[in-house]
């Protein structure tokens, strides 16, 4: 089966600015695929050419295994998107902006369609309020609305969770788990909340200045054994000694008299715990710190230092 | 192209900043309405300082057709900012509300969307005139009444009977529609260009006042491109005013204003279809 989507040796410059630089990569079915990179790096510039906003200098997108130079209008009936802000017609309610945006759907969305995705983005009863009225997040809901009223298998959702508050955030999460868990969809998503991709994100890529540095299987990439482990607790003038000559040795990536960090499979902290409290060390804190979040940062540091 | 049609001009008249226009419009001849209510009389016996000498001109002068036709001179300039206002938004003012990504995200063709928005624009410039037609001729009969016209130009005065002057009205109010559309279909070019509706708006004023001025110009450069000018065309509607109507030249001009208006709407199309959004 032809992936859902695909590109090849994708380019794009803006004058002397080369913004995307022979970028291929491909989602597959099904996928939740985390599209990331620094501010700068090309995301939207790729996203745009994924919705068919910008076209590429040369290479291709293949939507569904079809050109979507050649079939623009036939393939955005699959795609679902929200490209940066989800900006609306402010001076309309979110009801009418959900209707207006349906009915370019090329499909007869009746109206228990609109109420439906109005209830799942948890909007139903400010529908009526006018659009400059909402709040951010409100908007970035109704964003998220519009893009899924008609159903469609693909959804490109960038930075959906900007604006949104915690809970708003966790929300967000449980509904593109739904989305991809329930009914079957595929997204990209992007976001510059690491942690958000790390726990829905199936595969992923990282960019820098327009060039894929890696893509694969989130699993895959991030190694439980290289997570960081920061444990703070009252000062101990003999952290070194007592470490010395224990097991965990071997997983302090640094330390200081208040606090040590390991580098180790998160699933063996409830023994170091135990080790530490038994060696009289007075614990105050125990921290993870995410493995994307530090990956991306090694990545892109890595990347930068190169350059 | 229909629903996008549909929405195209609920968009337009959701807008409290549409009927701003409608009330420009209204305030203009009002005002004129008033001044001629007033004073009137002093107005027509000092444009008519010099025809008084050398003719006794009987009747009602100060009538609704002479009112119209002052408001209409004085409108000139006015109507084609209007348009502007919706044309120059059409594009660009989706661009810096960032709806237009939104849009183009939906399974519709650009060049239906630059129709769309063109048609959208052509229906308000319509009821523009439309509703000039009211506030302007209509009120006028009804404060001042039907007699002849006099039309004063600059080196004759033009008499024409009072049941000879309606249809001439309404043919220069669809001569302005067609001229309209050309200045509808030039904001709509400038406006793909634009993220900023003041932008397209400004340029559209600044073309339209600049290529007055050189249509005006008596100096023979300006002679020879005078006839090419969408400014020279524009004002064809003042010959329906004129005995014997110029027919040819107004149809001349009318030809002129549709080349000019399908330029102007195929370059939207070519530089709209290759528009990068980055709005």
């Amino acid at each position: 089966m032809a992936p859902v989507i695909e590109t090849k040796n994708l380019n794009k410059s803006f004058k002397d600015f080369k913004a995307v630089s022979d970028l291929s990569f491909s989602v597959n079915k099904g996928d939740v695929y985390g599209f990331l990179g620094q501010n700068g790096a090309g995301k939207s510039t790729t996203i745009r050419m994924l919705a068919g906003l910008i076209f590429p200098d040369n290479g291709h997108v293949f939507i569904k295994g079809q050109e979507l130079h050649n079939n623009t209008r036939h393939l955005l009936q699959h795609i679902g998107a929200i490209i940066e802000r989800p900006d609306m017609y402010n001076y309309l309610s979110g009801w009418d902006n959900l209707k207006i945006f349906a009915s370019l759907s090329n499909k007869k969305i009746p109206n228990t369609r609109l109420h439906e995705v109005l209830e799942l983005t948890g909007i139903a009863d400010r529908r009526k309020d006018k659009v400059k009225a909402y709040s951010q997040g409100m908007k970035q809901r109704l964003g998220i609305a519009i893009a899924m009223v008609h159903d469609p298998d693909l959804l490109i959702l960038d930075e959906p969770t900007n604006g949104l508050d915690p809970q708003g955030i966790a929300e967000m999460r449980k509904l593109i788990l739904h989305l991809s868990h329930d009914l079957g969809k595929t997204i990209l998503i992007s976001s510059h909340l690491l942690y958000e991709i790390e726990h829905v994100a199936n595969r992923m890529i990282i960019i820098h200045k327009g060039k894929k540095m890696v893509e694969g299987i989130v699993g895959d990439l991030l190694h439980p054994g290289d997570t960081l482990i920061q444990v703070s607790m009252l000062p101990d003038t003999d952290v070194a000694g007592k470490l010395a000559g224990s097991a965990w040795q071997v997983y302090v990536h640094e330390h200081t008299s208040s606090a040590i960090t390991f580098k180790m499979d998160p699933a063996q902290v409830p023994q170091l715990n135990q080790w530490l409290v038994q060696n009289g060390m007075q614990v105050l804190e125990i921290k993870t710190k995410h493995l994307l979040e530090e990956y991306f940062i090694s990545l892109t540091n890595d990347a930068a230092a190169k350059d | 192209m229909t629903q996008l049609l549909r929405i195209e001009l609920y968009k337009i008249f959701s807008r409290p900043r549409t009927y701003i226009s409608f009330a420009i419009i209204a305030a203009i001849s009002g005002v004129i309405q008033l001044a001629m209510l007033s004073d009137g009389g002093s107005f027509v016996n000092f444009a008519l300082q010099g025809v008084n000498e050398q003719f006794d001109i009987q009747g009602k002068v100060l009538n609704g057709y002479l009112v119209t036709y002052i408001t209409l001179q004085s409108l000139l300039i006015h109507i084609p900012l209007l348009v502007a206002l919706v044309g120059g938004d059409a594009f660009a003012g989706e661009a810096s509300m960032g709806t237009l990504r939104l849009l183009l995200t939906k399974p519709i063709s650009r060049t239906q969307l630059v129709l769309a928005k063109f048609s959208g624009s052509l229906v308000y410039t319509l009821l523009l005139l439309i509703w000039l037609a009211i506030v302007s001729l209509g009120v006028s009969l009804l404060l001042f009444g039907t007699g002849d016209l006099i039309n004063l130009k600059s080196d004759a005065f033009v008499l024409i009977m009072h049941n000879d002057i309606l249809w001439r009205y309404a043919a220069a109010f669809a001569f302005a529609g067609i001229a309209m559309m050309s200045i509808a279909s030039l904001s709509i070019l400038l406006s793909i260009f634009a993220d900023n509706a003041i932008g397209p708006i400004i340029s559209t004023m600044g073309i339209v006042i600049v290529l007055t001025i050189l249509s005006n110009l008596e100096l023979p450069l300006f002679t020879l491109i005078k006839p090419y000018l969408l400014t020279t065309h524009v004002i064809g509607w003042k010959g329906f005013f004129d005995d014997p109507v110029p027919y040819h030249a107004i149809g001349n001009s009318a030809l002129v204003l549709i080349i000019y208006t399908i330029v102007f709407l195929a370059a939207s199309i070519i530089f709209f279809n290759r528009k990068d959004i980055k709005s």
